[in-house]
């Protein structure tokens, strides 16, 4: 037998039948962004994302995905189409006023090493 | 800027062991390859359910019928974990269920072995599940950040499946001579399927040096594969059973253990599509995903009514609100 062999990764078995794109589905439940405070106290942190018809189910199932274990006490969901973010190639321009101010740490000044509680 | 130079600077935050973002700029076969990567993991945890789901309602016990329950949900949060991550590189979830219903992408090969025993759920955690382990501890040091953080909570979650399965070879390797006997069985058939889904030997095709120069990959199938034996070739020992390997021998030289020839043949054969449960698996998805059209539509028109119902309410209240207090 003549076996080509390709090199694969893990999860990963190739294309071998080939087939038609993917019709476009006008219809697919829009994706949610979800965000989970983990205990009283912090802050929620973004944890991933998931289809849901409304932010109800959203939640339901940001539950079901996300919180399996108790690694929640609040759920936020937010449409993803909400979400403005900044331009990462655009990133050395929006940070550079925070560049060279580095007055702006405490580190920054030299004080005798007698002065206690500063 | 132009692509050469965007290039450049990719593979030098690569080095530097920054990872990529979605936004950030991107060589497109490097988009490609983990969109085939990330989503053919995603059908292999979703896929991945349908062996296991056999056994959930003649589970031995309460407590075996709880814990395989928790498992087979687990895989399920591991598949949305991925396909959230492949949707960040630009493709919709409905194209990637697509690709898996027509069987234009693959999903692991072993999940098209049959699960005969109750045995089989012991030896898919001990085995099936510390393979993946084995590979999926890498992953989450990939240079794709949403990859990279999909993997790391897989990996957390997946250590309980690997641990129930041992446990449940264990009792029965403790049982009678029908349990011995069955257990001995389970490993027997799902050891070779498990080597195998490490993947093809190693050659020196291009297509892995570009991975591993990418990140995507850090370590070679031959060397997981190789770890994974040495690993499982103590392991074993625990059960008072063997693995089906005569030529399985600790290789002082190596620091190794040596093992038998694997039979590419199969591994080839059931990929494209002629494995014992390669129809039956994906018949059984294909079907929920269309028995659930109805839902979806359902939960849309709801969604629907209920946002229209809302917008008309605003508009009247803005009416009235509008309107002359005299009238």
């Amino acid at each position: 037998m003549n076996i080509h062999i390709t090199k694969f990764f893990y999860g990963d078995y190739g294309e071998i039948e080939g087939g038609a794109p993917a019709p476009v589905n006008n219809r697919e439940w829009p994706l949610w962004e979800v965000f989970i405070r983990s205990k009283q106290g912090l802050d929620h942190k973004h944890v991933g994302s998931l289809h849901a018809a409304d932010a109800a189910m959203a939640i339901e199932n940001a539950r079901d995905v996300y919180t399996r274990r108790m690694e929640g006490v609040s759920i936020w969901v937010v449409e993803s189409k909400y979400i403005h973010a900044s331009n990462p190639t655009e990133a050395g321009a929006l940070y550079d006023p925070a560049n060279d101010k580095i007055y702006r740490h405490p580190t920054f000044y030299q004080l005798p090493d007698e002065l206690k509680y500063m | 800027m132009d692509a050469n130079k965007l290039a450049e600077q990719f593979q030098q935050k690569i080095d530097a062991d920054i990872k990529i973002e979605p936004q950030d700029w991107m060589p497109d076969e490097y988009r490609k390859t983990l969109i085939r990567q990330i989503s053919q993991h995603a059908h292999s945890e979703i896929v991945g359910m349908l062996p296991e789901g056999n056994w959930i309602t003649r589970a031995p016990s309460l407590r075996r019928k709880a814990i395989l329950l928790a498992k087979v949900q687990d895989e399920a949060g591991h598949g949305l974990y991925l396909y959230s991550a492949a949707e960040t590189l630009g493709i919709t979830r409905d194209e990637m269920y697509y690709q898996l219903h027509s069987g234009k992408a693959k999903y692991s090969s072993i999940f098209n072995y049959p699960t005969l025993t109750w045995a089989d759920m012991g030896a898919i955690g001990w085995l099936v599940d510390g393979a993946a382990i084995m590979n999926q501890v890498p992953l989450s040091r990939c240079s794709y950040g949403p990859y990279a953080r999909a993997m790391v909570r897989i990996c957390k979650e997946e250590s309980f499946h690997q641990r129930q399965g041992f446990e449940i070879l264990l009792t029965l390797s403790k049982g009678n001579a029908a349990q011995r006997k069955m257990c001995q069985d389970a490993i027997n058939r799902w050891w070779w399927p498990s080597l195998m889904m490490f993947g093809p030997t190693d050659n020196d095709s291009p297509h892995t040096a570009q991975s591993m120069k990418w990140k995507i990959k850090r370590f070679t199938n031959d060397e997981l594969r190789q770890k994974f034996v040495d690993v499982c070739a103590e392991q074993v020992k625990f059960l008072g059973m063997t693995l089906p390997d005569k030529d399985l021998k600790w290789n002082e030289e190596r620091k190794h253990y040596d093992f038998g020839p694997i039979n590419w043949e199969e591994f080839w054969n059931v990929v494209k599509g002629n494995g014992p449960c390669n129809k039956e698996r994906l018949a059984t998805r294909v079907q929920a995903w269309e028995d659930g059209a109805w839902v979806r539509e359902a939960a849309l028109a709801y969604e629907e009514k209920k946002s229209a119902r809302k917008y008309a309410f605003q508009n009247t209240a803005k009416s009235t609100e509008n309107a002359p207090a005299f009238q």
